[in-house]
């Protein structure tokens, strides 16, 4: 017999209990660590070592991937990659506690599925390459960087939402 | 890294270990949050959902109320802290671009990453998006490189730049963010409201 109703999969946390939650990680991050979260440096590694392990000689003589490539150790092992599994168990978690995995292309109903992927796709090309610009995405520069009062944190913050907030208009189909 | 997994409190094996468990704390958040869904997350260019500026302004303002008051108690030592640093240009139009990759794919790096751990194919997507900008961005480096290494003013924060008394600062910092939070719902009862 089952009397258990069925649970709204699309109830979230209350806000300021998850900024709050958010900003207590933040803190331990820093007491423990001395330094901010991350995303997008687990992803920058990430383009290293496959550059790496398909072209050796050209990550070497590129001036940025030979940053990161290590002698004797690969690019993968950093603190903000083990942060990003991290991320993606914790994300796990919470979406089957609240049964919302499965897979689906989530988009507004005005859209078809091809279009928003598209969209997906040449956003998340635009963010990487921002976030190397900015050396931070909002997590690293905007996030952790306002937790500790930085100038380029705020400038980064005030950026991403202030562009955002002007393009918004062009893009009102896709959401809207 | 440096700090107590460093300074002999926590042994530094122990590094990898705390970076997991930060991180399923903070996907964990996120996605409970609403922050795997893009359409939620767009809501706040909208005006239908302003649940990424509540969550992000008030994590913002817990974060730098307790690094300060732990400074003040003498448990942490701000000046030792990683602070991002300040490269005016990069900074600026990074962001930009940042801005209106966040407005095409509804994402940002770390609520990709929610997406794609609860099976969103969009997310999937976008963070496939995101590794080709940065493949594009260091195969382009030299091009870059003169924003991404220019205008450079330091690790400095709004003390440093302003010389405003820290505690002021955040003060009105969080003035802003509760007044931001009002007008969030003003602005919210106002507009046509969005199913997703």
């Amino acid at each position: 017999m089952n009397t258990k109703p069925k649970k709204n999969s699309h109830i979230y946390w209350n806000p300021y209990f998850g900024g709050f939650l958010l900003g207590i990680i933040i803190i331990f991050t820093f007491l423990l660590t001395g330094r901010g979260l991350g995303a997008s440096g687990a992803m920058k590694s990430s383009v290293v070592t496959i550059v790496d392990k398909v072209a050796p000689t050209h990550a070497e003589n590129n001036a940025y991937y030979s940053q990161f490539v290590k002698e004797d150790d690969t690019p993968m092992n950093t603190w903000l990659v083990f942060e990003a599994l991290g991320v993606l168990i914790g994300a796990f978690i919470s979406g089957s506690l609240s049964g919302r995995i499965r897979w689906r292309v989530q988009h507004s109903p005005k859209i078809s599925s091809r279009r928003r992927l598209l969209f997906a796709l040449g956003g998340g090309i635009l963010f990487g390459l921002g976030a190397q610009i900015a050396r931070g995405c909002t997590s690293g520069a905007a996030l952790s960087g306002m937790a500790v009062l930085s100038s380029g944190g705020f400038i980064t913050m005030l950026a991403i939402f202030g562009t955002a907030y002007a393009f918004a208009y062009f893009f009102r189909k896709n959401w809207i | 890294m440096e700090f107590l997994i460093s300074t002999s409190i926590i042994p530094e094996q122990w590094d990898s270990i705390i970076a997991i468990c930060i991180g399923i704390a903070f996907g964990f958040v996120l996605e409970s949050s609403g922050f795997s869904s893009s359409r939620k997350m767009a809501g706040v260019f909208y005006g239908y959902d302003f649940a990424v500026l509540k969550v992000f302004f008030t994590a913002a303002v817990v974060a730098v109320i307790g690094i300060y008051y732990l400074d003040y108690l003498g448990y942490l030592d701000v000046t030792k802290l990683y602070i991002h640093p300040t490269y005016v240009w990069g900074a600026i139009i990074g962001g930009a671009i940042m801005g209106v990759g966040f407005i095409a794919g509804g994402f940002c790096p770390g609520t990709g990453l929610c997406g794609v751990a609860i099976g969103k194919l969009d997310a999937w997507v976008y963070v496939l998006g995101i590794l080709i900008g940065i493949f594009i961005f260091s195969e382009l480096y030299t091009v870059f490189e003169p924003i991404y290494n220019g205008y450079y003013l330091g690790n400095i924060t709004l003390i440093d730049s302003f010389e405003w008394n820290p505690y002021w600062t955040i003060f009105i910092f969080s003035i802003i963010a509760v007044v931001a939070f009002v007008v969030a719902d003003m602005v919210r009862k106002k507009i046509k409201k969005v199913f997703y």
